[in-house]
């Protein structure tokens, strides 16, 4: 078969890519070792928190720091539910509470813009530190809890759900009229506005959308950590992990967060094993270079590579066909 | 029959009256003209209209139904559309897509996609931008990037169209097209209130003109009217201008 025509459909190219990878992911508990289904579970949340996060803050421009916020929630609901409810309605109640406290916070702030509304979400994270600590405390009687446990296969299929769940979301969205309306909310929000949008409305929305899938990655990570306290749970990490995943990735592209999630967990996984005294001084030194020289992010690489690369004048050529076909 | 009418229109910063109590009307069909030096008040006064300001103290109505209270994005869906003075664009979107964001959110109805593609295309087509419907609009010179602000309120289906200083920092030629693209929205049935300080444009082309000065109204009338308006000439017009030259 000729390449180029193979190049032609490049829509169904992607799609069997797609089927395979979620092939590869389904069937990995069959043949992957225990400690290999952590670590794609690992980056499958990472992937989750970066979408999600790059679901709401890519498009408007408002920088929330909440993902840690709500992932711990999640984690503290599956621990108080999962005990004596099946994990699946656990991580149900995780999703849901994390939408019901984003629409509650989101009224809140989301009048705030720039840098006031980052810090913000980020004032929220230590909030719900300290009051549930309190809690903890005064109701409980100890810091911290035990967490049921779980098996790891289980944890990874419905972290897979999620997963899936979180993108396909993602992507309507990102195609979806509220998508054209958080994108206008980015560019101007005055000229969005009177342009017949609720800008309020539409971002308090999409603001508890996103921590849906924050809310449930973070109630099915609660088995795998055994034992929570506060400050387990509300781990800044999982504020600022989002954030420098997506920019690593590259935002100009739906799959720049996915990408930049799966390359970052990985290297960090990676390096964090083989270096465990230099880890994070190769790390910051890798982050620093992304920044400096690929302000795209990976996906800013890849659109460079293509302009110079074999694959891409196939690629080319290969559209072209497809427009001329049709 | 009037289109929009104001009354006792207020607005204060702090201490200073940037509107002070405001009578206006603008009849439908008509093109009205808004001016007045720096600082007279008319774009606060456009701002009150379309709810980028809350409006406190006074009455706006739109087609005898009344405004306040209303947000920005509900006056839209009313029918009264506006654009910015300077510009406030989508600069990373192409063209086509900032036009559309209008199309699809500006009627107080949802419309299907088609449906906003079809109206933007139109609006496009109207301003005479459709060649350049792929560029990002920061990429546009300013006389396009105006162009794409009205094809994106018009987009909107407006009743009533604020234009706020449209032929600022053009040049003659592109004031005289402007000129040429205001009077057929006009002639498509849209009412047109707008903000100018382009003498030659206001006296070529409104039906009426209104003057602030300070936050009040010192004049309404025709635009002869308003050329030999003591008041005017002394405030606004300065001794030399001749009006309509």
């Amino acid at each position: 078969m000729d390449i180029t025509r193979l190049f032609a459909h490049r829509n169904l190219l992607v799609v069997g890519f797609l089927i395979l990878i979620l092939i590869f992911l389904t069937t990995f508990p069959l043949y992957g070792g225990s400690y290999y289904i952590l670590v794609l579970t690992t980056i499958l949340m990472y992937i989750v928190l970066t979408v999600s996060w790059a679901m709401f803050s890519g498009p408007t421009g408002y920088m929330s720091l909440a993902p840690a916020a709500f992932f711990g929630v999640g984690i503290y609901i599956g621990a108080i539910l999962g005990a004596k409810l099946p994990l699946l309605v656990a991580v149900a109640a995780g999703g849901l509470g994390c939408f019901i406290l984003a629409l509650l916070i989101g009224m809140v702030t989301l009048r705030l813009k720039g840098i006031y509304f980052a810090i913000f979400t980020f004032g929220l994270l230590m909030f719900l530190t300290e009051i549930i600590l309190y809690l903890e405390i005064h109701i409980g009687g100890s810091r911290g809890r035990h967490v049921f446990p779980a098996s790891d296969e289980a944890v990874f299929y419905i972290m897979l759900g999620i997963c899936v769940a979180t993108l396909l979301t993602a992507y309507f969205i990102r195609r979806s009229r509220l998508g054209l309306a958080m994108q206008s909310i980015g560019g101007n929000e005055e000229a969005a506005a009177h342009m017949g949008i609720d800008t309020t409305r539409v971002k308090v929305f999409t603001f508890a959308i996103s921590a849906i899938f924050m809310g449930a990655a973070g109630a099915i990570m609660a088995p795998s950590l055994i034992y929570i306290d506060p400050y387990i749970a509300f781990n800044m990490r999982y504020s600022f992990m989002p954030v420098l995943m997506a920019v690593f990735g590259g935002m100009g592209q739906f799959y720049g967060p996915v990408l930049g999630a799966a390359v970052f967990a990985y290297t960090e996984r990676i390096l964090r094993i083989q270096y465990p005294y230099h880890y994070m001084l190769t790390f910051g030194i890798i982050l620093i270079l992304v920044i400096v020289f690929l302000p795209g992010g990976l996906v800013g690489l890849i659109q460079k590579l293509q302009k110079t690369r074999l694959i891409s004048k196939l690629w080319n050529r290969g559209k072209e066909e497809e427009h001329a076909n049709t | 029959m009037q289109i929009l009418e104001g009354q006792d229109v207020t607005k204060h910063f702090g201490g200073l009256a940037a509107v002070s109590h405001v009578d206006f009307h603008v009849d439908q069909g008509e093109i009205m003209g808004l001016i007045g030096p720096n600082g007279a008040g008319k774009t606060t006064l456009f701002n009150l209209i379309s709810a980028a300001l809350p409006l406190k103290s006074g009455e706006i109505r739109f087609k005898g139904e009344k405004l306040n209270g209303l947000k920005p994005h509900q006056i839209c869906q009313k029918g009264v559309a506006r654009t910015f003075q300077g510009t406030k664009i989508f600069a990373d979107m192409p063209v086509l897509q900032n036009i559309l964001v209008g199309a699809s959110f500006g009627t107080p109805t949802r419309v299907s996609a088609a449906d906003a593609a079809r109206e933007a295309a139109q609006a496009l087509e109207f301003v005479g931008l459709s060649e350049l419907s792929t560029v990002p609009v920061k990429d546009l010179t300013l006389v396009s990037q105006k162009r794409t602000e009205v094809a994106r309120a018009l987009a909107t289906r407006p009743e009533l169209l604020l234009l706020d200083e449209l032929m600022a920092g053009l040049n003659p030629t592109e004031v005289s097209e402007a000129m040429e693209l205001v009077t057929r929205i006009r002639d498509k049935g849209i009412t047109i209130f707008m903000v100018e300080h382009v003498m030659k444009a206001i006296m070529g082309m409104c039906g009426r003109i209104m003057v602030l000065h300070h936050g009040e109204k010192i004049a309404e009338g025709t635009p002869q009217e308003i050329a030999a308006d003591k008041k005017v000439i002394e405030i606004y017009l300065g001794e030399e201008t001749r009006a309509g030259s």
